[in-house]
C-alpha cells in the first residue's frame, strides 16, 4: 500500500512538476510567514522578524533541496538534467566533442570487432536446438597414428565408427561426418565446392528442418549406397540455383558421379564446424562411389571421420568417457587394420576412446587463431586506455577553465557529489555515443577481418552476430572508459575551495601542482604503454619478415602447380606411368615453360607421407625405427624447384620400373639416418605398414627443404622416382617454373591437356600464393599490432603535446621573468624540452620494463627471434623519443617567442 | 542566550513528528512549535530537517496531507497520521522506552 502511494506521489512529482513545486513553495512561504508573525509577537519589527525567520530557516532553496532529496523521482530528474546539461556542454565544444567521440569510437570499435570474432570462433554455441548436450567421440589421447589421413579432423576410421555405433551407451543419438572438397564440374577446369559427408542420423540428431524438400536420413546411408541423394545448403541454393524451387530432383555431379538433389538445408545451419560452411552434404556411403580407388571408407587404416552426438539426459562427459574406455579394447581389436606391422598394431590396440564437449562445434580455426586474437584484443585494449588517458587530460584542461563556475556552485550549496555526478554525466554521454558508433564500426571491421583471413585455398565463414556477450562487452567498455577518463577529472574539478577560486583575478592555488601532477602521470603512462605496443609491433613485424624470407631450400617465386586428373580415363596401372610421362613431356614443350616435373607431394601444401627407414639390406625392424618424410618425383624436380643437388645425381630415364630401386635423400637424412657426410651409394629399405620394400640405393643428396611448415626444423626426406612408384596415381601433379604471366600459362596448359584427352579434370594454383596464405596468422598479427602501435604512439604524442603546451601556458610568468633577466631563446627552448625529457625518461623506463615482460609473454608467437632483443628496444625507444621531442619543439618554440612584457603582465 | 539545540537523529525526529500529530492534525509551523514546546526548548528542529522528514514520512505512508485554511487565513498544508502511522508510533515508542531503560540501567551501574 505504501509502495503504491509512494509510486503514485513520485510519478505525480515527475509529471506534474510545476504543481508540486508550487505547493512546496507555498508551504514554505506559509511557514516563514508564521515564523515572522511569532517573532513580531516577541517584539521585532516586520523587517527584522522576516530576516530572522529567513536566517533560521537556513535558505528556502536549501530546504527545497532537502525535500527533493527525500523524493526518489528527483534522482531520475537529476540524471536527466545532468545528461541534458552534459549534452549541451558538448555541443558548445564541437572540436573537443568530435575528437573525443572519434577516439572513443575507434578504440571501442576495434576492441569490439576483435571480441566479436573471438566470440564467434570460440564462445558461441552451434545454432541448433539444445547445443548443451552435444558431444563427440575420439581417441583420447592420440599420440600418433598410422594410415591415411584425409580430413581436417581425422579422428576415426569407418570401421571404428561402425563399432562405436554398436557399443556406445551414452548418446541418445550419434552421427559421423567429414568435410571434403568436391568437384562439381563435368569436365575440364574443376569447380570445387565445400562438401560434407554425413551419416544417416546427422540431420535428425541435430534436429534440423529442411528449407525445401527433405534432408538425408538413415535410409540414404546404407552399405552399398543403393539410392544416394545430396542435400545442398541454403547459401549454395541461392548462389548456384538462384533459390529456384525446382532444384529438387535435379542432378549434381560429384567428381563426375551424378547424384539427385533431394533437399535444401535451412539458412541457419552451416554444419558443425565453427568458422566454416558447407555447400552440399552427401551420405557417408557415397564417399566410396565418388572417391573410387582412393576411397577412405573401405580402408581400415583410413582416418577421415569425426563424430558428434547428443548425450543422454543425466550423462556427463566423464561418465560417457568411462563407458567408452571400457568398450575400447574390444573395438580396437575388432578394427585392427590387417596391414599394420607389430609396432603399429601394438600402438593401435592401446587406443582408448573418450568423449569431448562439442557445444561450440569443432574448429581448427580456433586452434590457429584463438591465441593471436586474444593478443590483439589485449593490444586494442591498451590503445583504448591510452585514448582514454588523452580524454582525461582534455577534461582536466577543461576542468581548470571551469574552476570559478565550480567554486560558485559549491558556495551556493551544491554538494560535491552532485557536481561530480554532473561532470560524470558529460563523460557518460561521450562514452555512450562513442560506444554506439564503435559498435557500428565494429560490425564492418570484423567483417573486414574475416575477409582478410579467408582465402580461396581455405575459405572461411564466420557467423558474426551481435549476441548478448558482444553487447555486454561493448557496454562494459563504455562504462569503464567513462569512469577511466571521467572520474579523476571530475573529482579534481570539484576539489576546489570556493573561497580561493572566487577571488578576483586568482588563477587558483589548487590549480597547477596537483592537477598538473595528474596530467604528467597520465602522459608518462601513455608513453610507457605506447612504447610497449611499438616494441611488440616491431617484434611481430620482424618475426613475419624472418618467416617470410626463411630459406626454404627452394625458390618459391615463379612456380605454377597444376593437377591433371585423368581418373575418368580409367587407365590400368601399367598405362598410368607412361601417360603421366607423356603429359609431362607435353607441358615441358609449352613455350615459356623453363622447367617442369611431377611431384606427388608439393612442399608446404599440407600433404605428407612418412615411413620407417630400415638401414642396410638385412637388419630386421626394431621397436623404434627412424622415420623419414617421402615424396615421389620425376626427373627434373630439383631443377624446377631450384633445390641444389649437393652430391650424386638426379633421377633419369633409366630409373624405371624394371631397374634397381633408387632414392635421393636430403642432408638431414644423410646426417641423422645414414650418418655419413656423403651417403651416395648407401643402401636402405622402407617399411610401409607391414611390408618391407627395397633395397633402395641412394644416388643423390639434395639440400634440406621445408616439407610441411615454414617454421619446422629440418626433417629427413626421401625422394623416390615416379617411374618406380608401387601404385601409380591417376593424376599428374606438375610443378612448372616459368617467367610468363600465370594466366597465359594456365590457358596453355588447359589447351595442352585438352589436346591430350578431353576427359581430364584440371586445376591450378600459384605456389608462392599458397605459401603466403600459410602465413596469414603471422601477417594478421604483424599488421594489426603495427597499426595499434602506430596509433598508440600518435595518441601518446598528442597527449604529450597537450601537457607541454599547458606547462608553457602555466609558466608564462616565469618565462617572462627569465627573458627579461637575460635568458636567450635557446635556454627557454631548453627549459621546455627538459620537461619533455623528464617525462620521456620516466615513461620510457617504465615502458622498457613493460616491454620486456610483454615480449616474454608472446615469445611463443615469435619466429627465430629472442624476446629480449636489444636492437628492437633501442629502435623503438629512439623512435618514440624522437617523435615526442619533435612534438614538444613547437610549444618550446612558442615559449621562446613570447614577448617578455606580455608574459609578465599575464598572471 | 538560549542553549544550543541538540541535534536529532533521523529516526528519532520521525518519531517525534508522529507523536506531535497523535492528538490533532498540524501544519509544518505547528509541528515545529509543538516539538519545541513539548521538549521545553531542548529541541529546536530547523525546517531544513523537518520538511524533508515530512516528505519522507508521507512517502512511507505514515502521514497524509491536505490543504486547509489556517489561522492567518492563508492556505496551509495540514499533516495527519494514517493508521499505519499510528501503529508505527506505538511500536517506535515501545522500542524507544525499551532502549532508554537499558541505557539508564547502564549509566546507573557504571561508576
Amino acid at each position: 500500500m505504501a509502495i503504491r502511494k509512494n509510486l503514485a506521489s513520485g510519478l505525480r512529482g515527475l509529471f506534474r512538476k510545476k504543481e508540486t513545486e508550487q505547493e512546496l513553495e507555498e508551504e514554505l512561504g506559509d511557514f516563514l510567514e508564521k515564523a515572522t508573525v511569532e517573532k513580531m509577537r516577541q517584539g521585532m519589527t516586520r523587517e527584522e522578524a522576516q530576516r530572522a525567520a529567513r536566517i533560521e530557516m537556513g535558505g528556502v532553496e536549501s530546504v527545497k533541496e532537502g525535500v527533493r532529496a527525500a523524493s526518489w523521482e528527483t534522482h531520475f530528474e537529476t540524471l536527466w538534467n545532468d545528461l541534458k546539461f552534459g549534452l549541451r556542454g558538448l555541443r558548445h565544444n564541437p572540436a573537443f566533442t568530435s575528437a573525443a567521440i572519434l577516439s572513443l569510437a575507434l578504440g571501442i570499435g576495434a576492441n569490439t570487432a576483435i571480441f566479436q570474432l573471438l566470440d564467434a570462433v570460440q564462445m558461441r554455441t552451434l545454432p541448433v536446438q539444445n547445443p548443451r548436450n552435444l558431444a563427440g567421440v575420439k581417441i583420447l589421447p592420440r599420440d600418433g597414428a598410422s594410415g591415411y589421413f584425409n580430413s581436417r579432423y581425422p579422428d576415426l576410421t569407418y570401421a571404428i565408427w561402425e563399432k562405436i555405433q554398436q557399443e556406445q551407451e551414452s548418446f541418445s543419438g550419434i552421427s559421423a561426418w567429414s568435410p571434403v572438397r568436391l568437384n562439381i564440374s563435368p569436365s575440364g577446369e574443376m569447380h570445387t565446392v565445400e562438401g560434407l559427408w554425413v551419416s544417416g542420423s546427422f540431420f535428425e540428431m541435430l534436429e534440423v528442418q529442411p528449407a525445401l524438400g527433405r534432408l538425408l536420413n538413415r535410409n540414404d546411408d546404407q552399405p552399398g549406397c543403393p539410392s544416394p541423394g545430396v542435400v545442398i545448403s541454403y547459401s549454395f541454393w541461392q548462389r548456384e540455383y538462384g533459390g529456384s524451387p525446382d532444384v529438387i530432383g535435379r542432378s549434381i555431379l560429384l567428381n563426375r558421379h551424378p547424384f539427385p538433389i533431394i533437399g535444401v538445408a535451412p539458412a541457419s545451419f552451416r554444419g558443425v564446424e565453427t568458422g566454416r560452411y558447407f555447400d552440399l552434404a552427401g551420405p557417408l556411403c557415397a564417399e566410396q562411389i565418388v572417391d573410387g580407388e582412393g576411397a577412405m571408407l573401405p580402408l581400415r587404416d583410413g582416418w577421415w571421420l569425426s563424430s558428434i552426438g547428443r548425450l543422454k539426459p543425466g550423462w556427463t562427459i566423464a561418465r560417457a568417457t568411462s563407458q567408452l574406455r571400457a568398450v575400447s579394447p574390444g573395438i580396437f581389436e575388432a578394427t585392427l587394420p590387417a596391414n599394420f606391422n607389430p609396432e603399429q598394431a601394438k600402438h593401435f590396440l592401446s587406443y582408448r576412446l573418450g568423449a569431448f564437449p562439442a557445444e561450440t562445434g569443432v574448429s581448427d580455426l580456433r586452434r590457429e587463431f584463438a591465441d593471436p586474437l586474444w593478443l590483439l584484443l589485449a593490444l586494442a585494449a591498451v590503445v583504448l586506455v591510452i585514448a582514454s588517458a588523452n580524454l582525461a587530460n582534455l577534461l582536466l584542461a577543461r576542468a581548470s577553465a571551469r574552476e570559478k563556475e565550480m567554486g560558485m556552485r559549491l558556495a551556493i550549496g551544491a554538494s560535491r557529489g552532485r557536481l561530480v555526478r554532473q561532470l560524470l554525466a558529460e563523460s557518460l554521454v561521450l562514452a555512450v555515443i562513442g560506444a554506439a558508433l564503435g559498435g557500428l564500426l565494429a560490425h564492418s571491421l570484423s567483417q573486414v577481418l574475416v575477409a582478410s583471413l579467408s582465402t580461396a585455398h581455405d575459405p572461411l565463414f564466420v557467423d558474426l552476430g551481435t549476441d548478448w556477450r558482444v553487447l555486454g562487452f561493448t557496454t562494459t567498455l563504455a562504462v569503464l572508459t567513462c569512469i577511466l577518463f571521467g572520474l579523476a577529472p571530475a573529482l579534481r574539478a570539484t576539489s576546489v575551495s570556493p573561497g580561493v577560486v572566487l577571488k578576483e583575478g586568482g588563477r587558483g592555488a589548487t590549480d597547477g601542482r596537483s592537477r598538473f601532477g595528474l596530467r604528467r602521470v597520465l602522459v608518462v603512462s601513455q608513453i610507457a604503454m605506447s612504447l610497449t605496443l611499438l616494441v611488440g609491433a616491431l617484434l611481430f613485424a620482424q618475426s613475419l619478415d624472418k618467416l617470410a624470407h626463411v630459406d626454404a631450400g627452394f625458390q618459391r617465386d615463379g612456380i605454377l602447380v597444376t593437377d591433371l586428373d585423368f581418373t575418368p580415363l580409367k587407365l590400368a596401372d601399367e598405362r598410368r606411368t607412361s601417360f603421366a610421362k607423356e603429359l609431362l613431356e607435353r607441358v615441358r614443350a609449352i613455350p615459356g615453360v623453363d622447367s617442369a616435373a611431377i611431384a606427388r607431394i608439393v612442399p608446404l601444401s599440407g600433404n605428407g607421407e612418412n615411413h620407417d627407414i630400415l638401414p642396410g639390406t638385412s637388419s630386421p625392424p626394431k621397436e623404434e625405427n627412424p622415420l623419414a618424410a617421402f615424396d615421389t618425383v620425376s626427373p627434373g624436380y630439383f631443377q624446377t624447384l631450384e633445390t641444389p643437388l649437393l652430391a650424386g645425381r638426379d633421377f633419369n630415364e633409366h630409373d624405371d620400373a624394371g631397374a634397381p630401386l633408387v632414392a635421393i635423400v636430403n642432408e638431414a637424412f644423410g646426417e641423422k639416418i645414414a650418418k655419413s657426410s656423403n651417403p651416395v651409394g648407401t643402401m636402405f629399405r622402407i617399411r610401409r605398414m607391414n611390408k618391407i620394400i627395397g633395397p633402395y640405393e641412394i644416388v643423390g643428396v639434395v639440400k634440406n627443404t621445408k616439407y610441411e611448415d615454414l617454421r619446422e626444423e629440418p626433417i629427413e626426406i626421401v625422394y623416390t622416382p615416379v617411374a618406380q612408384a608401387i601404385h601409380p596415381d591417376t593424376d599428374a601433379q606438375i610443378v612448372i617454373r616459368t617467367r610468363m604471366p600465370f594466366s597465359n600459362l594456365i590457358s596453355a596448359v588447359k589447351e595442352t591437356a585438352n589436346q591430350t584427352s578431353a576427359n581430364m579434370d584440371v586445376s591450378f594454383y600459384a605456389f608462392r600464393r599458397m605459401i603466403d596464405e600459410g602465413l596469414l596468422r603471422e601477417r594478421l598479427v604483424a599488421q594489426l599490432s603495427g597499426f595499434f602501435g602506430a596509433l598508440a604512439v600518435v595518441l601518446a604524442v598528442i597527449g604529450l603535446y597537450g601537457v607541454i603546451s599547458y606547462m608553457v601556458e602555466r609558466r608564462r610568468n616565469e618565462i617572462g621573468i627569465r627573458m627579461s633577466l637575460g635568458a636567450d631563446r635557446g635556454s627557454i627552448i631548453a627549459l621546455v624540452l627538459r620537461e619533455t625529457m623528464l617525462l620521456l625518461a620516466i615513461g620510457l623506463t617504465i615502458g622498457v620494463a613493460l616491454s620486456l615482460a610483454g615480449s616474454k609473454a608472446v615469445a611463443s608467437m615469435l619466429f627465430d627471434l629472442k624476446p629480449y632483443d636489444a636492437v628492437t628496444l633501442m629502435i623503438a625507444t629512439a623512435c618514440l623519443a624522437g617523435v615526442a621531442l619533435a612534438a614538444s619543439y613547437l610549444p618550446a618554440l612558442r615559449a621562446s617567442r613570447l614577448d617578455p612584457l606580455e608574459a609578465l603582465r599575464h598572471e | 542566550m538560549t542553549e544550543p539545540s541538540a541535534t536529532l537523529v533521523q529516526g528519532t525526529l520521525d518519531m517525534l513528528i508522529l507523536k506531535t500529530l497523535a492528538l490533532e492534525p498540524l501544519h509544518g509551523w505547528g509541528i515545529s512549535q509543538r516539538i519545541q514546546q513539548l521538549s521545553r526548548g531542548v529541541f529546536e528542529v530547523n525546517p531544513g530537517s523537518l520538511f524533508p522528514a515530512f516528505r519522507r514520512l508521507e512517502r512511507a505512508g505514515l502521514m497524509e496531507s491536505c490543504w486547509r485554511t489556517s489561522e492567518n487565513n492563508r492556505r496551509a498544508k495540514y499533516y495527519s497520521l494514517t493508521r499505519a502511522g499510528r501503529q508505527k508510533l506505538r511500536s517506535e515508542t515501545k522500542e524507544w522506552e525499551r532502549q532508554v531503560a537499558a541505557i539508564a540501567r547502564i549509566l546507573q551501574t557504571a561508576s
